[in-house]
């Protein structure tokens, strides 16, 4: 059964045949983030891709990982492309690093998880909101559900962490 | 100015197919909005007067190549419409970052013997029908599986995909939004001496980082503009160049879309202040025999202003994280050591995906850049090097030259060009 559902006006699909993306938004829908992790590498990979990146084995598992990260970066959008967001503006897509498996298997190298700036009920945070999130910030994960089964996974605030005293932006506001 | 790994280069040995073939035609349409004209009409018009500008007819044409992205005609359609009978021809998928390796392409073919002469052509009507700045059509269409992951989150055009590289590469380096904006404010001052370019107003840092911001850190005029136009490039070997209209830019060395790794998802893999051109120039400039201290002009990519810096850093014309410094030195404008986008590029003469700095380039090296220069009595511009408003653009004893294309910060292609002394 294909997953589809219309999220702000946009009708998302996910074909009866694309596995790693069926499984990887039901995940989300149970309100558990899960990656795939190479059967031998041991490596977990985002987004979700039919072989490991690192050793091109096609066999994986699906295992839950925590859904908390730093802000990597970032782009604030003040003038919106799609219809969908022409209400929504400004709003901040961010990239955030998760905590598990920062560094590895290079320096460099991070699951750097999508999602948009939202309030910890999931709606689009405010301009105010926004103004505190920068590079460093502490992000947890939410969900927001397009579909029986299939959700998207974006970021919020995470205000029980530690978070940096200021986060760095951009510096015109 | 010192420059980084590339000092190792053997500059003595004969590389591949370094200097067989060459560029012997450039054309292209006006750059405008509105053009009122299909992509098939636009394309047979670009390629008529590249075939003009090579002094060369249909039956001396049998390759052809094009590419686009769900927005334009194929080479089927203009090869009869101009009663050109193709021994070859591809029509490829993709944008920024296509010419340079569609020339790669084009020599591969030729060498191989499935045919002599490739014209390759980009036409498309990027302000009137399929807009290139991701609104309109590219918006609006439905949204399926791996796609879910950046366009439902409003992550989607070009200037929304690249900003978190840009923004990175502030955080890392210090880098800030004036230094940047030098880019615009050299290239605007180029296409003031382009009477073709979309935009000839000159634009200062002010006015750049004054403009209303469309997704931080890109201002308005960090964005290039959105035209109407169809551009060509003619390749052929070097022996037959010699036999076209005007002096040949042989081609040197040629990079195709070279990738960081993770082309899937290239912010996977760090730093994402770096981009393809870090790998590609392991090949550019080898292949080459030259390194960038021996640029007289570049084509960097500018979708945006932060592409031409990025590109500029990480091909090694400045050490790493000097990008800033680099593009706001003066080193890239006419007159300064070497000029980057002479034409006004993608900011201000118009959008080809990458096929107008190849253009440009190519008259760069023949000496005979259309400016507002006088013609002299042998009917060739005589250059004056008064780079004033209005006045002249070609860039003095301009002998080789390098483009640097751009699809994203995880793809780059690359090529070099050296004046013909024959």
């Amino acid at each position: 059964m294909p997953l589809q559902g219309e999220y702000m006006g946009m009708m998302l699909t996910i074909d009866d045949l694309d596995h790693e993306n069926l499984d990887f938004f039901r995940h989300c829908h149970e309100g558990s983030f899960h990656l795939q992790r190479g059967k031998t590498s041991g490596l977990l990979r985002y987004p979700p891709t039919t072989a490991c990146p690192w050793t091109g084995e096609r066999e994986s598992e699906w295992v839950p990982v925590e859904g908390k990260g730093t802000v990597h970066t970032y782009a604030e959008v003040h003038h919106p492309i799609q219809p969908a967001f022409r209400d929504k503006v400004p709003y901040l897509v961010i990239l955030a690093d998760l905590d598990t498996q920062k560094g590895a298997p290079s320096e460099h190298e991070a699951l750097r998880v999508a999602g948009n700036l939202m309030t910890a009920d999931g709606q689009f945070a405010p301009p105010e909101m926004i103004r505190r999130v920068g590079i460093g910030t502490r992000v947890k994960m939410v969900y927001v559900e397009v579909a029986d089964g299939f959700s998207l996974p974006h970021w919020t605030i995470d205000e029980d962490a530690d978070q940096p005293e200021t986060p760095w932006r951009y510096p015109q506001e | 100015m010192s420059l980084s790994s590339v000092s190792e280069i053997d500059a003595s040995s004969e590389k591949f197919l370094r200097g067989k073939y060459a560029v012997c035609g450039v054309g292209e349409t006006s750059y405008r909005r509105g053009s009122q004209e299909t992509t098939r009409a636009l394309a047979t018009w670009a390629i008529g007067n590249a075939m003009e500008d090579a002094g060369m007819n249909a039956g001396d044409i049998d390759g052809m190549l094009d590419y686009s992205g769900n927005d334009s005609t194929f080479a089927n359609f203009v090869a009869g419409d101009l009663g050109i009978r193709l021994n070859f021809y591809m029509d490829v998928h993709g944008g920024g970052s296509s010419i340079e390796a569609l020339i790669g392409i084009a020599m591969g073919v030729i060498e191989a013997g499935m045919c002599k002469t490739v014209a390759i052509f980009r036409a498309m009507n990027g302000y009137s029908q399929v807009r290139i700045g991701g609104t309109g059509a590219r918006s609006a269409v439905p949204i399926n599986g791996d796609q879910i992951h950046n366009r439902a989150y409003g992550w989607q055009s070009a200037g929304q995909m690249f900003a978190p590289s840009f923004l990175r590469h502030m955080y890392d380096y210090g880098t800030t939004p004036e230094q940047v904006a030098h880019v615009k404010v050299a290239h605007s001052k180029h296409a003031s001496n382009n009477p073709k370019a979309y935009y000839k107003k000159r634009y200062t840092v002010e006015d750049v980082v004054n403009s209303r911001i469309i997704c931080k850190p890109l201002h308005l005029l960090d964005c290039c503009v959105e035209t109407d136009n169809a551009t060509c490039i003619i390749v052929t070997s070097l022996d037959r160049a010699r036999d076209c209209r005007n002096r040949a830019a042989v081609i040197q060395s040629v990079a195709g879309r070279v990738c960081k790794p993770r082309a899937d998802m290239h912010y996977q893999h760090g730093p994402i202040s770096t981009v393809a051109g870090l790998y590609a120039r392991e090949i550019l400039w080898p292949n080459a025999g030259v390194g960038p201290e021996d640029i007289d002009v570049t084509g960097s990519y500018d979708a945006f202003t932060f592409t031409t810096m990025l590109q500029l850093e990480d091909y090694g014309f400045c050490k790493k994280g000097e990008g800033g410094d680099y593009v706001s030195s003066g080193a890239i404008e006419l007159g300064g050591r070497r000029p980057n986008n002479t034409s006004g590029g993608h900011l201000c003469e118009g959008y080809t995906h990458g096929m107008n700095m190849v253009i440009e380039n190519t008259r760069q090296l023949r000496g005979e850049v259309d400016d507002s220069c006088p013609v002299g009595p042998d009917g060739k511009k005589q250059h004056t090097y008064d780079y004033a408003e209005g006045g002249c653009r070609q860039v003095k004893n301009a002998e080789l030259s390098a483009n640097l294309g751009w699809a994203n910060p995880g793809t780059g292609s690359a090529m070099v060009m050296a004046r013909d002394h024959k």
